[in-house]
């Protein structure tokens, strides 16, 4: 049918059909659209035509924030849409239940849940909090037998969880783990042995437990569909003969990232049988004491670099050696993200090998490479999308080997900067200045100045201004961190021009309720707000009332709330589910005198009311 | 300009006061090479006032330890565990407790395990609340305050700081609370 045709019947349809606005699905504010003609119903075969072909164009759509805009036009867009929705994202597992996803999505191929908020990440949550993947598994099992792809992030999953996916679906064909935990080798071996179709197994910072198991060796024989294969956060030695043997049968691997395990000859093994590489985890890079001084002849580390004239991804690097750096120069040229981010590399050592390195768009490394280092890639790297320097030594009263030098360095070289992550001892306003001045294209500005409350180090004054003009310039800013000594002012900055920001961490800042009120009142498309020790309490929660059903959620622990303000809030908004809990999982008895005081505040929005998990460490309010 | 003796580490845990360097002082340089510390004395440390104003230089001094922090900086531990040479440091758990104080409306985490003796770390607690505790007697309890440090020991029994050796305090703390007031009169006073 000719484009043309189907807009005159997308107009035909708006104006015989009567609109009514969808059943809530999601807690997007619900619209109605009334039009000024005829409203009788239609016929069914013109809505099953138009059904069809509403199908066949929605196809093409992918984007989820499209696709829900889709669903809320009228009943029948939303069903089509449904039927068509194959990728499914979940922002918070607890905000509808698995349930409710199989009502409503009826042929998913492709699942995205994330679990615990990221504060878990550091320790501020009990474990045995929940996210559990088995009660989805169980659900997505009977529901979408040809699931193809799971992604989970900050999930607890076991390894029966594992087991049940690998029997259940057929066709799978991807599993993606990110900071996950619960679950070890055994798991990992049956969905390698199960999953006869898989291209993807990436399994990223998340804790594997040790079970002895050789998952490795249980792939099954011939030749596999593999793509991508991660292993480096495994702490656990692998079989490397079944390593080697598996590479060599697998034509389609593109991706490996090996773990520490892994020495320097034997990744030399593994980039001899697979050129075709495009991103590669070095595993330990170093050499195994074992071959040291036996007067074999070292391997030539260079030429099979060179030989991996697709590599563009380099990571690993657990236990560099650096003598054998210089090896990776013949790619040098082509990589486009590098991860130095667990190798203790020098200036000296870096700069030579940074030199070449004008394509890199992603770099990770640690803070010891230094000012020099950082004005080393500020030299060469303009490409530079993605930036990420975290401390070498995570205190509070380290060295501090970078500084406002090294971001400002990176900021006068690296003008097509999106994204920055940034650990340091001590920084100035002047400094983020500049960099809100020159990178214009900043969506991602996360600076973590270490000592807590520190100031502007030459002025002496707090950092309001630098990130003032952070929220100012950089027009594109969704995602902002802060840090150092803050006052007040810096949040009604942030509330007057942070206009696009979703996700805000907040981090002993602030002076009081005002600071959270700024927020909650100018940041309009806020969706992820994680705040600790700051000395914002009832008032400033409140005075977010209007706002938590449009959230995703907001975290505050060890800030100034009471429970009558928490249990107002509960009240108030029955979609939005409010915990209340203590960093410690005995923390069932408490202090009368303390009784009122809310450690931890966990509120997120639910279209299924409280959660039938929470351990009883948890109270929902 | 005089040290007054506190360190920047106590500094960091009020909550609002701002931070005047010396002009021309640097925090960086030489400051990074030497430790956070206190000026050691035997004074006890005053309560602070929001009108301090103390320099940002870092006295060179043996260094009493800093109080942990949980989750801060915000590095993932797997990430921490995993930096390469730092492996085989056993960087140890902490004992990390709960502080609590009558009266005041939060509760902090400290980490037992960095302080070796009992006066270490009532001068931490005394700046994290800003409170004066007066001078321990072993018959008599506290003297001089009317606060009072307690813990709750593995029996749930409520103790007073300082009564057994530090050794056995810290491996048999589950809790501390800084009471106040007559309660605090009547454990003080305990032998």
């Amino acid at each position: 049918m000719a484009e043309e045709d189907l807009s005159e019947m997308a107009k035909d349809v708006e104006l015989h059909l009567k609109l009514d606005p969808p059943l809530s699905a999601n807690n997007k504010p619900s619209r109605s659209f009334k039009t000024s003609s005829s409203s009788s119903p239609p016929p069914c075969d013109t809505s099953h035509v138009l059904e069809n072909v509403l199908e066949n164009v929605l196809k093409f759509l992918e984007s989820r924030r499209d696709r829900n805009a889709v669903s809320l036009v009228c009943r029948s867009w939303y069903r089509v849409e449904a039927q068509t929705r194959s990728e499914v994202f979940i922002g918070n597992c607890y905000s509808l239940s698995p349930a409710r996803l199989a009502r409503r999505f009826t042929r998913v191929r492709s699942l995205f849940l994330k679990g615990k908020p990221r504060f878990a990440d550091f320790n501020l949550m009990p474990p045995d909090w929940g996210a559990r993947f088995a009660p989805w598994v169980a659900v997505t099992a009977k529901a979408y037998p040809w699931l193809e792809k799971v992604t989970l992030k900050r999930m607890f999953v076991t390894d029966d969880d594992l087991a049940l996916l690998a029997a259940s679906f057929p066709g799978f064909k991807e599993l993606v783990l990110l900071c996950c935990e619960g679950f070890g080798t055994s798991g990992v071996a049956v969905v390698a042995n199960k999953c006869r179709q898989l291209k993807v197994l990436d399994l990223i910072e998340s804790e594997v437990t040790d079970d002895e198991v050789d998952w490795i060796s249980c792939f099954p024989e011939g030749e596999t569909h593999l793509e991508s294969l991660s292993f480096d956060c495994v702490e656990s030695p692998i079989n490397f003969k079944a390593l080697e043997r598996l590479v060599v049968r697998s034509p389609f691997l593109k991706k490996l990232r090996t773990n520490r395990f892994v020495s320097l000859e034997e990744l030399h093994r593994l980039m001899v049988r697979a050129p075709q590489l495009t991103s590669l985890g070095t595993g330990s890079f170093s050499s195994s004491t074992e071959n040291a001084g036996q007067g074999e002849q070292e391997p030539d580390y260079a030429s099979a670099f060179r030989a991996c004239r697709s590599l563009v991804c380099l990571s690993g690097f657990r236990e560099l050696a650096a003598e054998y750096l210089p090896a990776i120069s013949p790619v040098c040229a082509n990589l486009t993200s590098i991860n130095f981010s667990y190798a203790n590399i020098s200036p000296d050592v870096f700069r030579p090998i940074i030199r070449n390195c004008h394509n890199v768009r992603v770099f990770w490394a640690l803070d010891s490479i230094c000012d020099e280092g950082l004005q080393a890639v500020a030299a060469t790297c303009k490409e530079l999308r993605e930036l990420r320097i975290f401390p070498f030594d995570p205190s509070e009263d380290s060295e501090g080997p970078v500084s406002g030098l090294g971001l400002q360095a990176i900021s006068e070289g690296c003008r097509k900067l999106e994204s920055i992550l940034y650990f340091c001892q001590r920084m100035t306003n002047v400094a983020v200045t500049a960099m809100s001045e020159n990178c214009p294209q900043l969506t991602v500005f996360r600076l973590c100045i270490m000592g807590r409350h520190r100031p502007d180090h030459v002025t002496g004054k707090p950092m309001d201004d630098g990130f003032g003009a952070i929220v100012k310039n950089c027009k594109k800013l969704t995602r902002l961190a802060v840090s150092g000594l803050l006052t007040d002012k810096a949040f009604s900055l942030i509330g007057e021009y942070g206009k696009l920001i979703r996700t805000l961490s907040v981090a002993f800042a602030g002076d009081s309720d005002m600071g959270l009120r700024y927020i909650l009142e100018g940041c309009p498309k806020l969706e992820k707000l994680e705040i600790r020790d700051s000395p914002f309490g009832d008032a400033g929660l409140r005075s977010g009332m209007h706002r938590y059903n449009d959230m995703r959620f907001v975290w505050m622990s060890s800030c100034r709330l009471s429970r009558g303000s928490c249990s107002d809030i509960a009240r108030a908004l029955p979609s939005v589910v409010v915990e209340v809990f203590g960093s410690d999982d005995d923390d069932v008895d408490v202090d009368e005198d303390n009784a009122d005081y809310v450690e931890i505040l966990y509120m997120y929005r639910s279209l299924d009311g409280p959660r039938k998990d929470a351990p009883k460490f948890v109270t929902i309010l | 300009m005089e040290n007054v003796g506190v360190c920047d580490e106590f500094v960091n845990l009020k909550a609002t006061e701002l931070r005047l360097g010396l002009p021309g002082t640097e925090d960086g340089g030489e400051a990074e090479k030497q430790k956070i510390s206190c000026g050691r004395s035997n004074k006890r440390a005053l309560p602070e006032t929001e009108k301090d104003i103390e320099s940002t230089g870092k006295t060179e001094t043996a260094s009493p330890p800093k109080a942990q922090i949980v989750g801060w900086p915000p590095v993932r531990s797997y990430r921490k565990n995993n930096i390469q040479t730092k492996k085989n440091e056993s960087e140890g758990q902490g004992m990390y407790v709960k502080v609590s104080m009558d009266g005041a409306p939060y509760l902090r985490k400290i980490d037992l395990t960095v302080y070796k003796q009992y006066s270490e770390l009532m001068k931490s607690l005394e700046n994290m609340f800003k409170f004066s505790v007066g001078e321990y007697f072993e018959r008599e309890g506290y003297k001089g305050s009317d606060f009072v440090p307690t813990y709750e020991d593995k029996d749930g029994d409520w103790m007073l700081v300082g009564d057994v050796p530090w050794e056995m305090f810290v491996s048999s703390c589950k809790r501390l609370r800084i009471m106040k007031g007559s309660e605090a009169k009547g454990l003080g006073c305990s032998v």
